[in-house]
């Protein structure tokens, strides 16, 4: 049949059953994105004869004689649509995965469209939405200036709102092998005999790969500058199985659908195994043991009682500040398993070099440590493996995980050929990492002038059936959510525990959203009980320069150190925007705040090295190891290095996340993006424009910047919102938002607003909305219209603030800020709610059936 | 997403060429089965091709097409002493999908579908609608009985839905409607219309039942991602008694 694509001709004859976006990209057409293959992110959307549609779900027979028309025939990098334009000029995006379906579905709009429906086919977790509509109402929010402390657009800006930034698949590559994989269906089981034969037989399949292909190397997904940070419990293909999805097999073949349709040919005899689901069963005597197998060298706390890590500690003594307190509060708080969702889900391409070394193209945050761990698990040589991830779409802690590398590398070394794996939307949902789900009890202790006597925090965090990020999490989490308060007597009980459920991972703020969530409602109650404005309950108890910055332990930390303190700017900044609101009629008000401190790097270590050459053609080429997957560090890095040159940032070409350039990052991880290899960034260009002036001359110059991430800072947010809430349906209506940010020196104020609107959107998701959910190890919430990520209609506008603050430790004064927004929103959510309602919720989300419910209780 | 298990798509004209084999279902807009694997279909009978007319008014009320798509429902000129005419943008708005779904999703694919939140399923049981299927021999069922449960339905293999009859009393009626999901434009969690009749008003309830009912006096109350039972059940009652007295 014959169709036109962005006016070009195209002659196809598309398979029964096939849809316009695999036949689309199958022509090399990727401005059509997949971001979940099922009509409801609206990535994919295109313009057939002049009708939006999701090409996703557009029978693809039905494609004789049509126009089709994607983000790359609207407009082009020279000859952007109007519409395009606007985005570029807003700063519409961040990732960027979503833009062409975004500007797609924008180019049909008409003024005085009500934008919160007609864009609820259009889903964006990076940005909350207001620099989109901003973008569709023509706003300008960029500048031309390319100075540290200008708005600059992103360098990328025009190439993603034309379709024509290459993500990670989006590439043609000849006689491509692709691989599916089949699931466990079981939660805990072993394999007794697995025999490929019958689909070794169907025609296309080229390996089938079992365990007895795999590795004999226990390593961790999680990854970390530290491989011992994670704990080895995890095999490329493991011949136990110990949550319903885990690879029991994989299948490389012609097509996807050949691989799929193989699956169903393997056949395995499983010896059923008892399965735990609930972490505190988990942990108590006789229960299933996940990982029992295990010996020191995985570095599993407990594995006969399935412990991953556990942390008791005191400082003081708790009885005695509880004895000396004249208010008690005490409570228990839980918090949900969430998904990423990342608009571009998990996806590695690999192939060979023609010297034979292995090259893999990947959605990553850490290509470097990917790297890494591959040559440990395959006994390689990393000076002949190269990895690279061009644009991210999105990630959010859940790619700094080997999910798909490592089964693409031993595809690969099997069969010689370059194989694909690509995750669809609902192996996000069912095997990636989630956020991990918390159970969390505070009790505090306050004199009657409202000085903290006691505090005291028990924490069980369900780690699922591999550990990977379970440690950190663990430990970060009840890290600045404690030291943040000064009081003499604290105590800590944590673990995390191993179940039969899909494992959980990094997920933005690490640990500490959980615990803030439970702390600061918990303060909140303590205000109540006191008599005391939540705010100057806080302000008589957090920790101001010269505070030890401790949790229990007295030299626990000893590189996070004041570089700036803005904490009392970003407490009044929220306090005095805070203004009362009235709701609807029956409807009751309420307002809320918390906060929320956060280190300005990992610990232990994060290295950056960059370095900047004035290349030939008078354009400065900087290479950098760090991924951009909408974090908008590549903006700030030609900033930070075109402010030390004095040159505009368009002469600056940057060269990133790629091992091949040779420049180490540890990874995109951990807000590391401005402060560590920023500050790596800003090192090299300052070295160089030494240079210059000394030598007079450009030719041949060169400089390196490092950067190893010691001593750390520390930042903090503010939130405050102000609701109304029906009692007689249990829904919220946020009527004022607003975070204040002390993030020092500000690099793009337009970049930075976006990272703290994309963060409270995030946070609200998790607050009101998502919920992964499992029945018996099974997820049941498999799909985006059974997980409800917030649409534009879901998020209100937060008013952005910026405490005035300069940090000595970061460049230029900067700190990070890509995590830490997340983390005030659902307690400071909950405390407005909680103030409306006159009950206090507990539990994560709340949704409108618990509000209803603990409204009529 | 690809069908991968499909291996023929039969696109045909004429009644006599709607012939399914094993395997083969009913194809309308794909807007849902394109939306989810499909194990087991091997087949798919494009109905788009048979050139039905959308929208037919007669003297008894409105015919629509199964292959109607929402947005040629939502474009229609209706007369104005069709008092009950807002029920369908309400109810076409309570898809959880976009604009750019209704370009090619169908009315009968909707009610085919038989999912509780069917939003067709609820305007039609709202309007005391019924369903024309072709088969052997042909028959009428009221779309209150069509939906039997979660995505189960009364059409047999090789049965097709070949239109939808609303009819003129209940369009001329004057109409109520409430729906609340877990978020402001999410899936539906409960869906209540209601309709003046000469006896009385009439309810029609989707969203939070596995099938539609007329009464907020059933046992099929569910509790999913979109919502509890006890909240929808309490949420319906609520509306009926907001329709009443709005109504009244």
């Amino acid at each position: 049949m014959r169709f036109t694509v962005d006016g070009t001709p195209v002659e196809a004859t598309p398979r029964p059953g096939q849809v316009l976006r695999s036949l689309l990209r199958e022509n090399d057409h990727f401005a059509v994105k997949k971001g979940c293959d099922a009509g409801d992110c609206g990535a994919c959307s295109v313009i057939v004869d002049g009708e939006p549609v999701h090409s996703c779900i557009y029978p693809a027979h039905r494609l004789e004689g049509v126009a089709v028309t994607t983000a790359a025939g609207l407009g082009s990098v020279e000859h952007p649509h109007p519409v395009q334009q606007a985005f570029v000029d807003a700063a519409g995006f961040q990732c960027g995965f979503c833009t062409a379906g975004m500007v797609v579905t924008a180019s049909t709009l008409s003024p005085g469209d009500d934008l919160a429906v007609k864009l609820k086919g259009n889903l964006c977790r990076c940005t909350g939405y207001r620099s989109i509509e901003d973008a569709i109402c023509g706003v300008v929010n960029t500048s031309a200036s390319s100075e540290a402390g200008a708005s600059s657009k992103a360098p990328a800006g025009m190439r993603v709102v034309t379709g024509s930034e290459p993500y990670t698949l989006d590439l043609a590559t000849t006689s491509l092998l692709h691989l599916a994989v089949l699931g466990s269906p079981h939660s805990h089981a072993r394999i007794q005999s697995i025999s490929v034969e019958r689909a070794l037989g169907l025609e296309g399949v080229h390996a089938v790969l079992t365990h007895l292909d795999s590795p004999d190397v226990l390593f961790s997904t999680a990854r970390h500058e530290l491989r011992t940070d994670d704990p080895d419990d995890t095999r490329v293909l493991d011949p136990v199985l110990r949550f319903q999805g885990q690879r029991v097999a994989a299948v490389v073949a012609d097509s996807v659908a050949i691989a799929e349709l193989a699956l169903d040919l393997i056949d395995v005899e499983y010896e059923i195994l008892p399965a735990v689901f609930d972490p505190e069963q988990a942990r108590s005597a006789g229960a299933p043991l996940v990982h029992g197998d295990k010996g020191p060298e995985s570095r599993i706390d407990e594995p006969q009682r399935n412990v991953l890590a556990q942390l008791h500690g005191e400082m003081g003594s708790v009885a005695e500040g509880l004895a000396a307190a004249d208010a008690v509060v005490t409570g228990t708080w839980t918090t949900q398993r969430v998904s990423h969702v990342a608009l571009e889900t998990h996806a590695t391409r690999g192939w060979l070099d023609e010297h034979g070394g292995l090259v893999l193209r990947t959605s990553s945050q850490v290509p470097y440590l990917v790297r890494d761990e591959l040559a440990h698990i395959f006994s390689l040589d990393p000076a002949r493996m190269r990895v690279f991830t061009a644009r991210v779409g999105g990630g959010f802690g859940g790619k700094q995980e080997i999910l798909t590398e490592d089964l693409v590398t031993l595809a690969v070394l099997k069969t010689g050929r370059a194989v694909q794996y690509e995750f669809t939307r609902e192996d996000e949902f069912t095997i990636a990492p989630t956020r991990h789900p918390s159970r969390v009890t505070v009790t505090l202790g306050a004199t009657a002038d409202g000085v903290l006597t006691a505090m005291q925090v028990d924490e069980l965090l369900d780690t699922g059936a591999y550990g990977n990020h379970g440690i950190g999490v663990m430990f970060h989490g009840v890290g600045e959510s404690l030291s943040v308060y000064r009081c003499a007597n604290k105590r800590v009980d944590a673990e995390s525990v191993y179940t039969n459920n899909l494992p959980s991972g990094a997920f933005r703020g690490y640990g500490l959203g959980q615990v803030i969530f439970a702390v600061e409602s918990a303060m909140d109650d303590l205000a109540r009980e006191l008599g005391i404005d939540p705010f100057e309950l806080r302000r008589r108890n957090v920790i101001v320069p010269g505070d030890p910055i401790v949790v229990t332990e007295a030299d626990e930390e000893h590189d996070l150190l004041y570089g700036s303190y803005g904490l009392d700017q970003c407490l009044s900044l929220v306090q005095e925007a805070l203004v009362p609101t009235d709701g609807p009629v029956g409807w009751v008000t309420g307002q809320g705040m918390a906060l929320a401190m956060i280190a300005s790097m990992p610990p232990r270590g994060h290295f950056a090295e960059t370095v900047i050459t004035v290349a030939d053609d008078g354009y400065f080429d900087l290479r950098v190891g760090t991924a951009e997957f909408g974090n908008g560090t590549t903006t700030v890095h030609a900033q930070l290095a075109a402010t030390a040159l004095g040159v505009p940032a368009d002469r600056i070409r940057i060269l990133q996340s790629d091992t091949a350039t040779g420049t180490y990052d540890t990874g995109a991880f951990g807000s590391a993006g401005v402060v560590v290899a920023g500050k790596a960034v800003f090192a090299a260009a300052t070295a160089l424009a030494e240079k210059i002036a000394a030598s007079g001359s450009l030719v041949g110059l060169s400089a390196t910047g490092r950067h190893d991430g010691t001593p750390r800072s520390i930042a903090f947010n503010v939130h405050g919102f102000s609701v109304a809430v029906n009692p007689a349906t249990g829904e919220v209506r946020i009527l004022q938002s607003v975070q204040a940010a002390d993030a020092g020196t500000v690099m793009n104020p337009e970049q930075l607003r976006g990272q703290i609107e994309g963060g409270t959107a995030q946070a609200i998701g998790s607050a009101l909305y998502e919920q992964l959910t499992l029945d018996e190890g099974r997820v049941t919430t498999r799909a985006l219209r059974n997980y409800h990520v917030p649409q534009f209609a879901d998020v209100p506008r937060t008013t952005v603030l910026f405490a005035d603050t300069h940090d000595d430790l970061g460049p230029l004064g900067a700190k990070s800020m890509s995590e830490a927004p997340y983390n005030p929103v659902a307690p400071a959510l909950a405390n407005a709610i909680r103030d409306a309602l006159g009950v206090r919720p507990r539990d994560l989300p709340m949704s409108r059936d618990r509000l209803w419910r603990l409204a009529s209780s | 997403m690809d069908l991968i298990t499909v291996r023929e798509i039969r696109v045909p004209r004429t009644r006599d060429e709607l012939v399914f084999d094993e395997g083969f279902q009913p194809l309308g807009g794909g807007t849902w089965l394109y939306s989810e694997e499909q194990p087991g279909l091997t087949g798919l009978v494009d109905l788009m091709a048979m050139g039905w007319p959308p929208l037919t008014v007669t003297d008894e009320g409105l015919e629509i097409a199964a292959t109607c798509t929402l947005a040629q429902l939502l474009a229609f000129d209706a007369p104005p002493e069709w008092t009950a005419w807002p029920l369908v943008d309400q109810c076409v708005n309570s898809l959880l999908a976009s604009f750019k779904i209704w370009n090619l999703a169908t009315v009968g694919g909707n009610i085919c579908t038989s999912l509780p939140a069917g939003a067709m399923t609820a305007l039609l049981v709202g309007l005391d609608g019924t369903a024309q299927i072709w088969g052997s021999p042909d028959r009428t069922v009221p779309v209150i009985d069509f939906v039997t449960g979660d995505r189960t339905n009364v059409l047999e293999h090789g049965e097709v839905l070949r239109s939808l009859h609303i009819p003129l009393s209940s369009l001329t009626a004057r109409t109520g409607f409430r729906r609340i999901a877990l978020s402001p434009l999410g899936r539906t969690g409960t869906l209540v219309t209601a309709r003046t009749t000469p006896h009385g008003l009439a309810f029609g309830i989707t969203g939070g039942t596995v099938r539609p009912h007329t009464s907020t006096d059933n046992g099929d109350w569910f509790t999913d991602a979109h919502g509890a039972a006890d909240w929808r059940q309490a949420m319906s009652e609520l509306f009926v008694s907001e329709l009443t007295e709005e109504l009244a």
